[in-house]
């Protein structure tokens, strides 16, 4: 049999069909309704404008971006087979990841890609300013990033107190004080002296946000689970939601980096 | 009124339906999300106390006792006829400084504040001195500690009898 025939015939075959609902697009139209059709590759335009594709004006930082979220999302995912998040294994699980799991920088790769996704962020946020991207009708989108900017700040905080050592406790001992600063929320902010009666303090250390953050006065081990759902779970959700909807708006808004 | 009003609505209750069901909706949601928010406040914490009994004043030595730092977060502090309990955070971000007896001074690894033995501080990056907690004498002579009450050298309530013993 020709290679043809066999190539026929496994597209004959019911597991084939059930997988791929159309025959080769052999066409300009079926080809563009194939990446239109498919909820992967849908994602990315059937057509570009030239200046879309030029580096030199996008620097890819957007899309690198969300390649290394990706990349950290797989990474992150495989740490936490063996990570568990209490005081009595947190750190001795950290060094296991090291030293009694086959390659041991899985943990670095993660970490340095969360050093590289802030740096992108911040580099695509500077060409998107520089290239004045940020104008009508884009403004929307502008903002949505600035809100995703603040979550991957914050994924890189959260993932911080992880390895549960001396720098990363004293980081976030000294990180979270700033939510003690929140201006009404927070038992040291502005306006926290006003909800005051009598000897009666409103605001303390044992109810403000900062002890919502922290699951405690300091950081301890409810502080460690808070942070560590908030880091795998939680913040990664929202930040999935809005990236979808940065995508979209970068399509409605007439495509990437073209002139308007 | 004829039969057909009560079978069927008409405009008016169809919006004051639609209204209630709405008011019904946004507040039970807003009730939910109240419940999620009270959620992440546990209503039993098993951080130390804040009032603890510290011994008698007889137990401590001339300069600084570390017995309270670990359990309590305290310095119990006895010089120039005062007893006194030192929180042991650092003023500057929150830190915890080192007793160091040789160079008699606290000092913080995190940013390098350093602070005499009576809590004032000399060096570093932190503004203001360590805080003094209320210390009280109990009817039967044992000192209690109370870490509710801040006594703050810059707003000049070292003066306040409450904030020392006299030993």
């Amino acid at each position: 049999m020709s290679g043809k025939g066999i190539a026929r015939k496994v597209r004959d075959t019911q597991v084939w069909k059930s997988v791929f609902r159309h025959g080769p697009p052999d066409n300009a139209r079926n080809r563009a309704a194939v990446i239109a059709g498919n909820v992967f590759l849908h994602l990315h335009p059937i057509k570009l404008k030239k200046s879309g594709v030029q580096l030199g004006y996008t620097w890819c930082m957007g899309g690198l971006t969300f390649f290394i979220f990706l990349a950290l999302t797989v990474t992150g995912l495989l740490l936490m087979f063996y990570y568990r998040p209490t005081a009595e294994y947190a750190f001795n699980d950290i060094i296991a990841l090291r030293e009694h799991v086959p390659l041991g920088i899985m943990r670095e790769i993660h970490r340095w890609g969360a050093h590289a996704m802030v740096i992108t962020v911040w580099l695509h946020m500077f060409r998107v300013f520089m290239t004045g991207s940020y104008k009508p009708p884009r403004e929307f989108n502008w903002g949505v990033g600035v809100i995703l900017l603040v979550l991957t700040l914050l994924l890189s905080f959260t993932g911080y107190l992880l390895p549960w050592d001396q720098l990363a406790i004293w980081a976030i001992t000294v990180g979270s004080g700033m939510a003690k600063a929140t201006p009404f929320m927070g038992n040291a902010g502005p306006g926290a002296m006003l909800a005051k009666i009598g000897d009666f303090v409103m605001v303390s250390d044992k109810n403000d946000v900062r002890f919502q953050l922290l699951g405690g006065r300091f950081v301890g081990e409810p502080a460690l689970l808070r942070f560590y759902i908030l880091h795998c779970v939680f913040i990664p959700l929202v930040v999935g939601v809005l990236i979808a909807v940065h995508f979209w708006r970068v399509r409605k808004d007439g495509g990437i980096s073209a002139p308007l | 009124m004829s039969s057909d009003s009560k079978q069927s609505l008409n405009r008016r209750e169809f919006f004051s339906y639609v209204t209630v069901g709405w008011v019904m909706f946004t507040a039970a949601v807003g009730g939910l999300l109240s419940l999620a928010f009270r959620f992440t406040y546990p209503n039993v914490n098993f951080e130390p106390e804040m009032e603890f009994v510290a011994g008698t004043p007889t137990d401590y030595a001339a300069g600084v006792d570390e017995r309270w730092k670990n359990s309590y977060g305290v310095w119990m502090v006895k010089q120039e006829g005062q007893l006194v309990a030192l929180s042991n955070i650092c003023t500057h971000l929150g830190c915890i400084p080192n007793w160091l007896p040789a160079e008699l001074k606290f000092k913080c690894p995190c940013h390098g504040s350093g602070y005499y033995m009576s809590g004032i501080n000399f060096e570093g990056p932190t503004p203001r001195p360590l805080e003094r907690f209320k210390v009280s004498l109990l009817p039967d002579g044992k000192i209690k500690v109370d870490k509710t009450k801040i006594y703050r050298w810059e707003k000049g309530e070292w003066d306040n009898p409450d904030s020392f013993l006299e030993v």
